[in-house]
């Protein structure tokens, strides 16, 4: 195995323009798995936990190797709730965002936020140089993204608008170290709400006729939030599989949105 | 691949040619079976310990990843001839029956106390989700970690501890 701790993003994309086939090493915590589990060789790995321009963290832009544990710190509010939620302090402490994002499973915790924000992904490579990525166009499918091999996730970009208001929550069989069944992100701002979902289809999704609905209304009413939690339990794409079936999924989804609206109602 | 670590306080350089993890070099080269390999996912924290001062997973951490890094393992903190407070503490409570957890939860509770003295019991619970016991039943554990987060009389006035 052919292994280079790269020291910058120069580094890192010099290695993936000769070898796109390398793989990236951030915290490990979900490739160590597959090369422990499917017995998974890397010809070649490029390890970036070192690169220093992959760190930083402010308002607008989140480092694709920012870790979890720092997350739980964001000022980005259900960002930070949904940090707390992520696997152990084990996985915390090393596991990125940037490899959340290069997993890009269904369930994973922090793509609902980058959906509700309507957050772009800052990618580089050394052909191409930077592209700035929509969320709903980087994630395609089921751990499938629009990267192209011999590209590096450099950051999430969040736009100036996000609201303030904002809550996380996920559902799964118990409250620690759990994969979601279901997973929710509200936000309220002037322009009204904005509803995500995650492990409810192939990529994370936006839950856009509910987001109508409640935008439409001119308050947020009993009957209102029962037809809110109705529209989304119809909207969402969920699959039966080993963690849940396809009926709770969609029903948890309503209850989980009709309650993080009703906790960032004002 | 040559790679350079300190575990424990020595230097213990070692060999590695394939994406092999810090887990298995612990065990198979360096000689330090203390560390203990159950699932090698993640998920039972058995195999728990320092990685420059950071709690990890040492089956997802690549060994040639460690190259120049600090690891501290079970080893390090304690040994037959000075057990460390939370092994001290887990004996007293009765915390251990087959033991294969034990390593994880002492370096895991060991990193908690260093940064936390005085954990309520929610920060302990929450400072041990990775880690599993299938024999215990979690109960002597926790016991162990209130004797443990119990004010001392030597201790600083609290409130001041982050
Ligand atoms: C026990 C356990 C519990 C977990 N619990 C959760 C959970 O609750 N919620 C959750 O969402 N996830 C969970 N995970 C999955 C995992 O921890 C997260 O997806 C984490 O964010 C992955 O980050 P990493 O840095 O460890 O990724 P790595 O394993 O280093 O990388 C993951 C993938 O992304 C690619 N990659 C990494 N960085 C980049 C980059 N900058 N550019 C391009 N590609 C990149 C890698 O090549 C690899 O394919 C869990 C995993 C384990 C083992
Ligand atoms: S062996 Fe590493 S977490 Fe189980
Ligand atoms: S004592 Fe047996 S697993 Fe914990």
């Amino acid at each position: 195995m052919e292994f280079v701790a790269a020291r910058d993003l120069d580094d890192a994309l010099d290695v993936k323009a000769d070898e796109p086939d390398a793989a990236l090493l951030a915290g490990g915590t979900d490739l160590m798995v597959d090369v422990n589990l499917a017995h998974h060789r890397p010809a070649s790995v490029v390890s970036i936990r070192r690169v220093r321009e992959l760190a930083g963290v402010d308002e607008h832009r989140i480092g694709a190797g920012v870790t979890w544990e720092q997350l739980e710190g964001s000022p980005h509010r259900a960002l930070a709730q949904a940090a707390r939620t992520v696997g152990s302090p084990q996985i915390r402490s090393v596991g990125t965002i940037g490899g959340n994002i290069g997993t890009a499973s269904p369930a994973g915790d922090g793509l609902p936020w980058i959906a509700a924000a309507d957050a772009s992904i800052v990618v580089a490579s050394r052909k191409r140089g930077e592209r700035v990525v929509p969320w709903n166009e980087f994630f395609v499918g089921v751990k499938e993204t629009s990267l192209e091999p011999d590209e590096v996730i450099i950051a999430v970009q969040v736009p100036g608008d996000v609201p303030e208001s904002q809550e996380f929550a996920k559902v799964g069989v118990r409250n620690a170290m759990v994969i979601s069944t279901v997973s929710c992100v509200v936000m309220r701002g002037d322009d009204g709400y904005r509803i995500a979902l995650g492990s409810v289809a192939p990529t994370p999704i936006r839950a856009t006729q509910a987001e109508a609905l409640l935008n439409s209304a001119r308050d947020i009413t009993e009957p209102l939030l029962d037809e809110l939690a109705d529209v989304v339990s119809r909207e969402v794409r969920p699959i039966t599989d080993h963690r849940s079936t396809e009926a709770y999924r969609r029903h948890a989804s309503g209850v989980l949105a009709r309650r993080l609206v009703e906790r960032t109602r004002p | 691949m040559i790679v350079r670590i300190t575990v424990n306080g020595d230097d213990r350089p070692f060999d590695v040619s394939g994406p092999d993890s810090l887990l298995s070099v612990l065990r198979r080269d360096l000689g330090l079976p203390g560390t203990k390999d159950a699932c090698e996912q993640g998920e039972c924290g058995s195999c728990t310990v320092e990685l420059d001062g950071a709690l990890v997973c040492s089956c997802l951490v690549m060994a040639v990843d460690a190259d120049g890094c600090e690891v501290t393992t079970v080893e390090g903190l304690g040994d037959e001839d000075g057990l460390h407070p939370v092994q001290e503490a887990m004996l007293e409570t009765g915390a251990v029956q087959c033991g294969f957890c034990t390593p994880g939860f002492v370096v895991a509770g060991a990193h908690l106390l260093d940064r936390n003295p005085h954990p309520t019991p929610l920060e302990v619970k929450e400072a041990l989700a990775g880690n599993v016991c299938r024999c215990t039943g979690y109960g002597a554990i926790t016991r162990a970690f209130e004797l443990l987060a119990e004010p001392h009389p030597g201790d600083a006035q609290t409130g001041e501890e982050s």
